[in-house]
């Protein structure tokens, strides 16, 4: 792995910066049971980091780990240059980390608009009564978050299905909608929660064009749970590899692939 | 020159119209596109000022008079902005299909020897790379999206809003060559060179003139007395000369505001918002409207579709002759507006033609059904006959003499006769300067006195003066027997019904009609899911017993009504293939305007047409697809040949002399 102490350059030449996130010596519980067993990584502004293992590895409890939707029992989350408390995840949403989840949760009777729009809830401040009347400075603000919701709209290239109701379109989209309301919050990162699940060949390729592009327009740190290898290796600058809840590997894609242990623990090893 | 002097009112080119709107209602909207959502729209004044600075970037960038300039994209207010900043340069325009392939840009790019090509976005960009080692005199391109180019080596690849920026910032430098530019445009000049898509053989590029463009757009404006607060939206091709005429010869002339729309897939609702006055679309778009409301009419509840169909019956009784201001009874004409208020007026409000007051149909014939259809609407739907040769008009339908088997009476300044083989031969002041770079073509098309072979047959209604054309000169024919052979006739007729997307019609030399269709996947594939047919593919549902049981039905429904036209009853469809795949033009199968290419479609599924006239039942074939990336790839398929009952006809006098 080349020295991170100052960031590092990727292979196709993008600059990665300084860590924006660390996990330090995490474990987490449930009872008897042990999730995550002592995992410390980081992760870097602007680059893509992959989470791979194996069902059941403990991906998705780092992931909300991450987002602040459980507290580790042990080990501390570091973010931006601070320790950061335990917290609720609207509050850790408020400091600009933003997900999609593994079972897309959209409002299904909404529209892709109001959807979106969902998204931009951590930056409205004008109280229920002004929002209701829209009057003053909430109507300054919608209009300001609807501006941002279309250019993400725009980016996405959803704009025929913006006033369609979510519950309506096939499943390939409404991952892309999860998406475009987790962009809307304009995240420092962006948690992905096996992005590609379920689709086929052309959404995925359509998916991991727009997860490299948000990353290279906006310049967003993108965290993103994944079980297809291949999707991984080719879009990710570092990956984290787990296995029953402890971590068996870290390093650019092809590090990775070379580790014995992470060899073993896709393909299975003999005992 | 001695023809520096003449031009209406002193305005011999686009720029020209450009400065008289900007300085006479600059206030008034120019360009219209829904970006973010919204409706952003520039008046003539700002449009004008963004066209300046562009030209004046293009300078800046080396563009001397006479180079050409490449355009490449969908409708959006900065491509037009483009090709008129070039010719205030001095330059040609010339835009390109946006879906054509790498190499067929390759071939216009290379032919035009275009110095710089302006592309939208990253995907055209590609394209234009993927060529350029063969492209001698290219130099620079320029990009409007930035999206995903950021990477990208800028040594000769510049953002257009830089450009544009770069252009501003040398305005004290540049501006009086600018100015000297602009006015050294003359009448006879070149304003833009527009490739013909031709079905056959490579491209031609139809060299037009500032006069070519100008006189054309000024009568044909004048005939259908288009102001200045008509609407289009702009969606058609770029490259094809009726948008260049429509959005920018008309639009300049007349000063009224082109509309683009947000992206491809959201035409429709665009549409609806702008909901234009007047309104261009060849056949197909119609065709498939139509489609889409069948299709939509038999999802929609028993009431409904009851509502719909007795209001239709009685809107095709009387519609048209209401439409076209014939005498029509008290109680016929207060029914007529019931069915107004409750089908439709919501229907046009639907499909965005609430306001049209001139649609016109081109490009090929369309089925009198739908066309029909229209009109009982209350659209004012009508045809006209031209070509890219013609700066668009030859022949117009006006207003009140509206038929679906004529194209009208020669536009205003076209004069028209009809060569001995039948062939329509036009002389106007729009007719074309030349094929760029091609001599020969240009003779055997042009004759010393201008007058111009259009390659269509056709003849004058002796009753109405109305043309009527009846096919390509080279596809009319005769059958075995010697009856008449005009395949479209027939084609057009198939393609009347929702589940038939395209046909063609064989027979030129043989004892009877054959006949390839295609399946419309959205009608079919709705049929299919309303009876509960499972398919796992186009191939699949297109050879379906059930699709090609309805489908011979339809056949023989058409047969019977061909069996009836005097002339043409020889050209009922004996056997006939459903096809295993889409016709499309990146197999070159159809042109870019999506006439079918039957002379290639021949030759391709030779096979195919052998099997028609033999005996047998089925047939395996093999076929060559291109997908969108340009890969290539083949699909096999054993198709069924069916037999479709004909009526029988009698021979017809004129045989037996």
């Amino acid at each position: 792995m080349p020295d991170q102490s100052e960031g590092y350059v990727t292979a196709d030449g993008r600059q990665i910066g300084g860590v924006l996130m660390e996990m330090r010596d995490i474990t987490l519980k449930f009872g008897g049971v042990t999730a995550i067993e002592d995992i410390s990584f980081d992760i870097r502004e602007g680059e893509i980091r992959a989470i791979i293992g194996p069902n059941g590895a403990g991906k998705s409890s780092m992931l909300n780990i991450i987002s602040g939707f459980y507290t580790p029992t042990i080990g501390e989350v570091w973010y931006k240059g601070a320790k950061r408390p335990p917290m609720k995840p609207y509050e850790v949403a408020r400091l600009g980390v933003a997900r999609t989840f593994q079972n897309i949760a959209l409002f299904e009777g909404m529209t892709v608009l109001d959807n979106v729009m969902t998204g931009r809830l951590t930056h409205m401040k004008a109280g229920i009564a002004a929002q209701a009347l829209w009057f003053g400075k909430a109507r300054a603000e919608e209009m300001e978050n609807r501006e941002v919701v279309e250019k993400v709209i725009d980016f996405l290239e959803i704009q025929n299905i913006r006033k369609t109701p979510v519950g309506r379109l096939p499943y390939g989209l409404k991952k892309r909608v999860e998406l475009a309301r987790a962009l809307a919050a304009e995240p420092s990162i962006l948690l992905l929660d096996e992005p590609m699940a379920g689709m086929n060949v052309e959404e995925k390729e359509d998916m991991s064009r727009f997860i490299l592009d948000v990353n290279d327009e906006f310049g967003t740190t993108i965290a993103l749970i994944e079980h297809d290898m291949g999707v991984v290796m080719d879009i990710s600058d570092r990956v984290v590899v787990m296995d029953y809840g402890k971590k068996i590997g870290d390093g650019t894609p092809s590090e990775v692939r070379s580790n014995q242990d992470v060899i073993d623990a896709y393909l299975g090893v003999a005992h | 020159m001695a023809h520096k002097a003449e031009g209406v009112e002193g305005l011999r080119s686009i720029p020209a119209l450009l400065h008289r709107n900007a300085t006479e209602f600059g206030n008034a909207p120019a360009y219209r596109e829904k970006e973010y959502g919204i409706w952003q729209s520039w008046t003539w004044a700002e449009a004008e000022e963004e066209i300046q600075a562009f030209a004046l970037g293009l300078l800046n960038l080396g563009v001397a008079p006479g180079d050409y300039v490449a355009v490449i994209g969908r409708n959006r207010p900065t491509l037009y902005w483009s090709m008129v900043a070039a010719q205030m340069c001095g330059a040609v325009p010339v835009p390109l299909y946006q879906d054509a392939g790498a190499e067929e840009m390759e071939y216009v790019l290379g032919h035009c020897g275009a110095r710089f090509v302006i592309v939208a976005d990253q995907e055209q960009v590609d394209k234009v790379i993927e060529v350029q080692d063969s492209l001698h005199q290219f130099e620079h391109m320029i990009y409007v999206d930035p999206r995903g180019l950021r990477k990208y080596d800028h040594t000769h690849l510049h953002e257009y809003s830089h450009v544009q920026a770069q252009g501003r910032a040398a305005h004290d430098e540049l501006t009086g060559e600018l100015a000297a530019r602009r006015a050294g445009l003359g009448y006879d000049d070149t304003c833009v060179m527009l490739y013909t898509s031709g079905t056959t053989g490579k491209p031609k590029g139809v060299v037009l003139s500032n006069r070519n463009i100008i006189e054309a757009a000024r009568s044909s404006a004048e005939f259908d007395h288009l102001g200045r607060n008509d609407e289009v939206l702009a969606y058609l091709p770029m490259a094809w000369v009726g948008d260049f005429i429509f959005s920018i010869g008309q639009a300049y002339w007349k000063g009224f505001c082109v509309n683009c729309p947000e992206s491809v897939e959201t035409l429709a609702t665009d549409l609806r918002e702008i909901a234009p006055s007047y309104y261009f679309a060849p056949p197909r778009i119609f065709e498939t409207l139509l489609t889409r409301i069948t299709i939509r009419m038999e999802d929609a509840s028993p009431l409904k579709q009851r509502m719909f169909r007795y209001f239709m019956a009685h809107a095709r009784k009387v519609g048209p002759a209401i439409l076209d201001g014939k005498p029509v009874g008290g109680m016929d004409r207060l029914k007529y507006k019931l069915g107004d208020w409750l089908v439709y007026g919501p229907l046009k409000d639907a499909m965005g033609f609430s306001r049209v007051r001139v649609g016109y149909t081109a490009g090929e014939a369309i089925g009198p059904e739908i066309f029909d259809f229209f009109r009982s609407l209350g659209i004012n739907l009508k045809q006209l006959y031209g070509q890219t040769e013609a700066s668009v008009f030859i022949t117009v339908q006006p207003d009140g003499e509206v038929r679906s088997d004529t194209v009208g009476v020669p536009a205003p300044g076209v004069e028209i006769r009809i060569g001995e083989s039948g062939e329509v031969y036009y002389r106007s002041p729009g007719t074309f300067v030349e094929y760029y770079k091609n001599p020969e073509s240009t003779a055997s098309t042009k004759d010393a006195e201008g007058w111009v072979a259009t390659g269509d047959a056709g003849f004058f209604e002796e009753a109405s003066g109305h043309l009527r054309i009846i096919d390509r000169a080279k596809d009319v024919g005769q059958m075995a027997d010697g009856s008449l052979f005009a395949p479209k006739y027939v084609e057009n007729k198939l393609k009347f019904y929702p589940n038939i997307l395209e046909a063609v019609v064989f027979g030129a030399g043989k004892d009877r009609c054959t006949a390839f269709i295609n399946i419309d996947l959205t009608a079919v594939g709705n049929w299919a899911e309303r009876n509960n047919i499972a398919y796992a593919s186009y191939q699949e549902l297109a050879g379906h017993s059930q699709v090609l049981e309805t489908i011979q039905g339809h056949i023989e429904e058409v047969n019977a009504s061909v069996a009836r036209d005097e002339m043409l009853s020889g050209c009922q469809v004996h056997r006939f293939i459903v096809l295993h795949k889409e016709l499309d033009a990146d197999d070159g199968e159809m042109t870019r305007t999506r006439k079918v290419k039957r002379k290639v479609i021949a030759e391709k599924f030779h096979d195919l047409v052998e099997a028609l006239y033999s005996d047998v039942d089925q047939i395996y074939t093999e076929t060559e697809v291109t997908y969108e990336d340009g890969r290539k790839g083949r699909i096999k398929a054993t198709l069924a040949v069916r037999d479709a009952a004909v009526v029988p006809v009698t021979p017809r006098a004129v045989a037996a002399e």
